[in-house]
């Protein structure tokens, strides 16, 4: 691979993202917050990112992937019960089941968009809570599936500990960068481009040729595959999988993250939406119980003045900014001998 | 053999017959015309025979292949592609976007993940040079949406144009042009027609009749003439109608 095609793998603002997430666990204490916290926004960004590749990339409104980072902590722990203690073994059982389900889901609800879409999606979520809920045997019905292992990381030459937090941060990092990296890549590809040509205009595409059903589908199989592997990874974080997070609840609260950090207008939305939302969860939640009220003022607010969200908000200061460095050379300096 | 038939076919909606025993060919490398007027069946002829509806009897053959009822994603890739009345545009995408994905080469690898659009050089080229020839040269990367109506109206074009078809079926294209406009998109159809076989619908009958090698005339639901632009100035039904004096 030569130094072009490195240059073309990574952006600037992918490289401040390394860097900001990359040195995290050193300096959040000192500001005040708690290397857990570190530990769950990296989950939740790699799931909110897989959201976002249905929702802001594909127009595709999926109110049940709850289901699907739930089904990837619970395979999780299945796997390391039943069939190997190894990470990857357990990290691949989680992604291939949620990856096999959203593949069967999709392919029941691939030809269908907007609105019945959406019901379709909340429908299979609620098909998938309940059998965790009442298959008891296998999950642990409402008591969810105890004592998952942080299982040590096997590189071959040497085996690192992920018990702790910190270890266990730079694993969930490692899986951040290569999501991001290869997300990047994807939605820059043909098929990134047809994904997003389907959000605006699904019949003109397939005037084009194109299988619009079947882009459909690997779009959200994918985007299942993605949540499994950060159900995975929330399953090691909480030591347990529970059913709570397959709960419509927590399907709505991943698609207010993407909304309000922006992700129907940039990349990097679903990001800025996660570190929004446990801020404001630690932040306005050590004043109020009722800090989700506010956070749901906020959306509202967000919705009737700024519908793109934080990265809107963020591109407005950037043209702003940008005028303002333009603006010397583009007008000629004010004459203050008259005085303003 | 025609490069395209269309031989008796019948589409209805609920209870209202909107296509009755249509039969048409359409000749390769020529421009064929559909007229009539409104709500006489040309747009769901057109839908017809491009893939969108099913009719409920008859065939469609392209090059002696039957196509009857393919989805239009098969039907385009047999190289048929299509305009259509109401623009539909990819808006959030630039004008250079619209048309790179139409072409061949990038729809052959519509399922590359790994490939950077953006950085391949000869579908960018390639991509420009439709512009240029659609008149949008120097538009590369302006939004679809900041595009004129005219500008949007070549685009549509321009899109089907770069799947590079052997037949292009185009609704109504002159559709809220203005006079100059509508003179720079007939030169363009007689450029394309060296290369590509054109059905029109087209409501502007002068525009129709100074293009079109042959011309069909449906009302309701039916073809009730057909033949040269010479012939059918002569045909009562033409001349008695207010399409007829149009043109």
């Amino acid at each position: 691979m030569n130094s072009k095609s490195i240059r073309n793998l990574f952006t600037a603002p992918m490289l401040v993202s390394f860097l900001v997430f990359g040195t995290m666990p050193f300096w959040i204490d000192a500001i005040g917050l708690y290397q857990y916290l570190g530990l769950e926004v990296m989950i939740w960004v790699i799931f909110a990112l897989a959201v976002n590749l249905l929702l802001g990339y594909t127009g595709l409104p999926s109110f049940g992937h709850g289901a699907f980072l739930g089904i990837g902590a619970y395979a999780f722990g299945l796997t390391q019960f039943n069939i190997a203690a190894n990470l990857w073994v357990s990290l691949f059982g989680a992604v291939a089941a949620t990856a096999v389900l959203g593949g069967l889901v999709a392919a029941f609800i691939s030809h269908r968009r907007g609105i019945y879409f959406a019901l379709m999606t909340i429908a299979c979520a609620q098909i998938f809570f309940f059998i965790a809920s009442k298959w008891t045997d296998v999950t642990g019905g409402e008591d969810g599936l105890l004592n998952i292992q942080r299982l040590p990381l096997d590189l071959g030459l040497a085996e690192i500990s992920i018990k702790s937090n910190f270890n266990l941060y730079y694993l969930c990092f490692a899986a951040y960068v290569i999501i991001v990296v290869g997300m990047w890549r994807l939605v820059n590809s043909p098929f990134g481009k047809i994904i997003t040509a389907i959000k605006q205009n699904d019949s003109r595409v397939a005037f084009l040729g194109y299988n619009v059903w079947l882009y459909k589908w690997i779009i959200f199989t994918l985007s299942c595959a993605i949540s499994g592997l950060a159900g995975a990874l929330f399953a090691m974080a909480q030591e347990g999988a529970y059913i709570n997070i397959m709960s419509l609840q927590w399907s709505g609260i991943v698609i207010l993250i993407v909304l309000i950090g922006g992700g129907f207008i940039s990349f990097w939305g679903p990001v800025l939406g996660v570190i929004f939302y446990f801020l404001a969860r630690d932040i306005l939640g050590a004043y109020t119980e009722a800090w989700l009220l506010w956070f749901g003022l906020i959306f509202m607010l967000m919705v009737m003045f700024k519908p793109e969200g934080l990265a809107g908000i963020w591109q407005d200061a950037q043209l702003m900014f940008g005028r303002r460095k333009e603006a010397p050379q583009a007008c000629p300096e004010p004459n203050h001998a008259g005085g303003d | 053999m025609a490069l395209f038939e269309a031989r008796h076919l019948h589409k209805r909606f609920a209870d209202q017959v909107v296509l009755e025993d249509i039969t048409l060919s359409f000749e390769e490398n020529q421009i064929s015309g559909i007229m009539g007027p409104n709500g006489a069946g040309k747009t769901t002829c057109f839908n017809v025979l491009t893939g969108r509806y099913r009719p409920d009897r008859g065939t469609v053959f392209f090059d002696g292949k039957d196509i009857t009822g393919l989805p239009p994603r098969k039907i385009a890739r047999h190289g048929i592609a299509r305009s259509f009345q109401m623009m539909n545009l990819f808006d959030e995408y630039t004008a250079l976007e619209n048309i790179v994905l139409a072409l061949p080469e990038v729809s052959a690898r519509g399922f590359s993940m790994t490939h950077n659009l953006a950085h391949d050089v000869d579908a960018q080229d390639r991509g420009a040079a439709v512009l240029a020839r659609i008149g949008l040269g120097g538009r590369e990367h302006t939004p679809a949406s900041d595009l004129s109506y005219g500008q949007r109206r070549a685009l549509e074009i321009g899109i089907a144009l770069a799947a590079e078809p052997r037949m292009l079926f185009l609704d109504e294209p002159t559709s809220g042009l203005g006079t100059d406009a509508t003179a720079t998109l007939a030169t363009l159809i007689q450029e394309i027609r060296k290369s590509v076989t054109i059905v029109i619908i087209e409501h502007d009958m002068k525009f129709l009749f100074d293009l079109a090698d042959r011309i069909a005339v449906i009302h309701w639901g039916q073809v009730i003439a057909q033949g040269t632009p010479e012939t059918l100035r002569e045909n009562e039904w033409v001349r008695t109608s207010n399409l007829g004096a149009l043109a």
